[in-house]
């Protein structure tokens, strides 16, 4: 036991006498979190907007006027030809152009019914789909306003049969994408900090020499494991302190679940990760192999989280692929605990095959450290 | 000259003694745009979702068979109470139930109107956002359906063309921007460690007694990184052209040309690091922790910047990668020519002069 203890009290000295890097693990990550946690959200708004009006009556001025109201749409420009509108979409000045033919009102009286042109810019497809559903729902609610002036005075009609839709967001009423965001940059974060200091740890012992020096000595396999692992786990279940008590107070995310769940299982998981830190350790040369290696696997687990963009639509082998993703598992944790305050029994299966993946990867990176050289 | 020359083979046996880093280097970046290219979207495709049908008549059957022809929804269960919805909720298993109100055929013939609630789960909100646009379109398509024969008064309809991407696949979204993270990511990484890995291993104090003068040092330990990267570059473009069949309506030549630049950018931010760090280890933690995230999220790889809260536009502006998603869509997708994207390539330029001049002014010349 005093053996470890040794180890522990070491590996803490030398984190704390690396003042370049406190800054790094303790600011960097926290500075992150406050300014990215913004940065994450699919809401299309401040449409860049602009319109070509080839009819300039009253009826075309009152539709653009709807546009210009409504909070999606930044009326830009009014392009005087389709050739000016086109070469600003091509420069990216311009998202949406709506061109209102001539005799727009003269055909809406004499034939009730009149096309009306919008080209989108739909590099950014899903994007371009919500931006298509804004014009259409503005066009419609025109043409239903109208509909009831006119309504009014003429013939009595069909009535139509309307299917009223009415869309309850749960747990998150007011679509704040923060409270979603939040804890799951905390994940990234921590993640983040703990793979990339122990993958970098042994083998930076390694191209120093003093590996060497902890191999002549009768520390056992496990115990040098274990010393290596404990002030990692530390600093990562600090950061995830601090880091809810921003997410508390700055962002009022809510914590509805209980808040111990939540630090057992990070534990669990930091273990996880800390286990794939030390096996890349154990297992590279130089820092900079350990480095590129954790990078890879870092960049996979962010983007194949569920965090950015779902699961759900990735290929079959790509799902099948994430079940191996420890970060997939700690976001749906900790939206389950902190967001619905799910109970253990909730979490089961998420905590089950994180136990195992942690006793799999600590035993590997137990298993690979050799005590030659 | 020459001693430029011998200088820039010394860099070149270094990375080529390292057969494990190559390897890794080439390897990683083709498994990683191969995976992301295919797995990342923001589509919707076969949500999990319920039913909590009160009516059960053939007009809300029908509704169903609507939702479960589409391609966005799988229908997982049907429920038959409200409780039931909060434990399915909790559990994950669906991300949205609809709720038929009672009556709900009788309802819409005899009144005109009848209700439908869409539960979302919105612990995701972007997700659940998508899914209840979803939903309301598919409804909105059914109602147009059965109002057929309903003359309306007064009839406005917009005729919609989608330009640039007209079947809205997320590949030409997410593929420009999946190779500019990884060249970006790679490059950076590259050479974050180059001048810290000769002050660890001492070798820095025969650099400093040579006649090398910390100008050629810097750009000596650029060059060997760019050939590097640039292979890198042309393997990501094959692949995004052949596998993923993104179109190249611009020219060759100057995608090539914004490439390099664009490479050379990334690889002198990453000796900026090197020089203003002490040890390979924070040299590593500032490319690493410092990069990741920031190009992620503010280059408008995934997220669109022109949503984000202000400040946060103004911030995107100092990430390269931003500027060169840009320019490879605008190449790519649009056809555009320099006279198009000078302004963008006028900024990478001018960001990387700015990091090579801070590189050469911070390289210390003295031993600490």
């Amino acid at each position: 036991m005093n053996i470890i203890r040794y180890i522990i009290q070491k590996e803490f000295r030398q984190i704390f006498r690396n003042k370049a890097m406190l800054p790094i693990i303790f600011v960097l990550p926290l500075v992150q979190l406050i300014i990215l946690s913004n940065a994450a959200t699919f809401e299309v708004k401040n449409i860049k907007f602009g319109y070509i009006d080839n009819d300039k009556t009253s009826l075309s001025r009152e539709l653009i006027e709807k546009f210009d109201a409504s909070t999606y749409f930044n009326v830009l420009t009014a392009f005087p030809s389709a050739k000016i509108a086109s070469s600003t979409m091509l420069k990216g000045d311009v998202d949406v152009v709506l061109e209102i033919p001539r005799y727009f009102e003269r055909n809406l009286q004499k034939e009730k019914k009149t096309d009306l042109s919008v080209t989108i810019n739909a590099i950014d497809g899903a994007a371009a789909g919500v931006e298509n559903v804004y014009v259409n729902q503005i066009v419609q609610q025109f043409n239903k306003k109208a509909q009831v002036t006119l309504m009014l005075s003429g013939t009595p009609e069909v009535r139509p049969q309307n299917i009223d839709t009415i869309p309850l967001f749960w747990y998150n009423e007011t679509l704040n994408y923060k409270t979603f965001m939040v804890p799951g940059i905390l994940v990234l974060l921590v993640t983040m900090i703990t793979l990339f200091l122990s993958g970098m740890n042994v083998v930076r012992e390694k191209e120093i020499g003093t590996l060497e020096q902890i191999n002549v000595t009768p520390i056992k396999k496990h115990q040098f494991i274990i010393g290596k692992l404990f002030p990692f786990l530390i600093l990562g279940l600090v950061l995830l302190t601090v880091g809810l008590i921003i997410a508390k107070l700055l962002f009022n995310v809510p914590i509805v679940g209980s808040i111990a769940l939540m630090y057992g299982y990070t534990i669990v998981y930091i273990l996880v990760i800390l286990g794939i830190g030390l096996f890349i350790s154990n297992y590279t040369d130089t820092q900079q192999q350990a480095m590129f290696i954790a990078w890879f696997f870092m960049v996979i687990f962010i983007l194949m989280s569920g965090l950015f963009t779902p699961i759900e639509s990735m290929p079959q082998w790509a799902q099948l692929l994430t079940e191996f993703n420890p970060i997939k598992y700690f976001v749906q944790v900790m939206r389950m605990v902190m967001l619905k305050g799910a109970g253990l029994a909730d979490i089961y299966p998420q905590l089950i095959k994180t136990v195992a993946y942690a006793l799999v990867m600590n035993g590997l990176a137990v298993l690979s450290y050799k005590k030659v050289t | 000259m020459k001693r430029f020359i011998g200088f820039i083979k010394k860099e070149f046996y270094h990375i080529f003694r390292d057969k494990r880093s190559l390897f890794i280097l080439f390897g990683m970046p083709i498994v990683q745009v191969l995976l992301f290219g295919f797995a990342i979207t923001n589509e919707i495709n076969n949500v999990d979702i319920a039913i909590l049908d009160h009516s059960k008549d053939a007009t809300t059957k029908e509704i169903i068979n609507k939702i479960a022809a589409s391609k966005y929804f799988s229908i997982k269960q049907f429920i038959d109470n409200e409780a039931a919805i909060e434990t399915a909720f909790k559990k994950g298993q669906i991300k949205a139930v609809l709720n038929f109100e009672k009556d709900f055929g009788k309802k819409i013939v005899a009144e005109g109107k009848a209700t439908v609630q869409i539960l979302t789960d919105a612990t995701d909100p972007n997700t659940a956002n998508t899914i209840s646009n979803y939903v309301s379109s598919i409804l909105q398509n059914y109602q147009r359906e059965i109002n057929k024969d309903v003359q309306l008064a007064f009839q406005i309809v917009p005729k919609t063309r989608l330009i640039y991407n007209p079947e809205l696949k997320s590949v030409f979204m997410f593929v420009p921007g999946v190779m500019t993270i990884i060249l970006m990511l790679v490059s950076a990484m590259m050479t974050s460690i180059s001048i810290t890995r000769e002050k660890e291993l001492g070798t820095m104090e025969i650099l400093l007694v040579s006649p090398l003068k910390p100008f050629q040092v810097i750009v000596g330990k650029v060059v060997p990184y760019i050939f590097l990267a640039v292979i890198n570059a042309i393997i990501i473009i094959l692949l995004s052209i052949f596998v993923f069949r993104m179109p190249v309506q611009g020219s060759f030549i100057l995608l090539g040309a914004e490439s390099v630049l664009f490479i050379i950018n990334a690889l002198s931010l990453g000796i900026l690091i090197s020089t203003v760090s002490a040890s390979q280890q924070t040299a590593m933690m500032v490319s690493l922790m410092g990069l990741m995230l920031p190009v992620i999220l503010l280059s408008g790889f995934i997220f669109p910047i022109n949503s984000m809260p202000f400040p946060l536009q103004v911030i995107s502006n100092i990430i390269p990668a931003k500027w060169f998603i840009i320019i490879l869509k605008g190449i790519m997708l649009k056809g555009v020519g320099l006279a198009i994207v000078w302004k963008e390539t006028l900024i990478l330029m001018g960001m990387t002069l700015l990091f090579i001049a801070l590189s050469v002014k911070k390289y210390k010349i003295r031993l600490e």
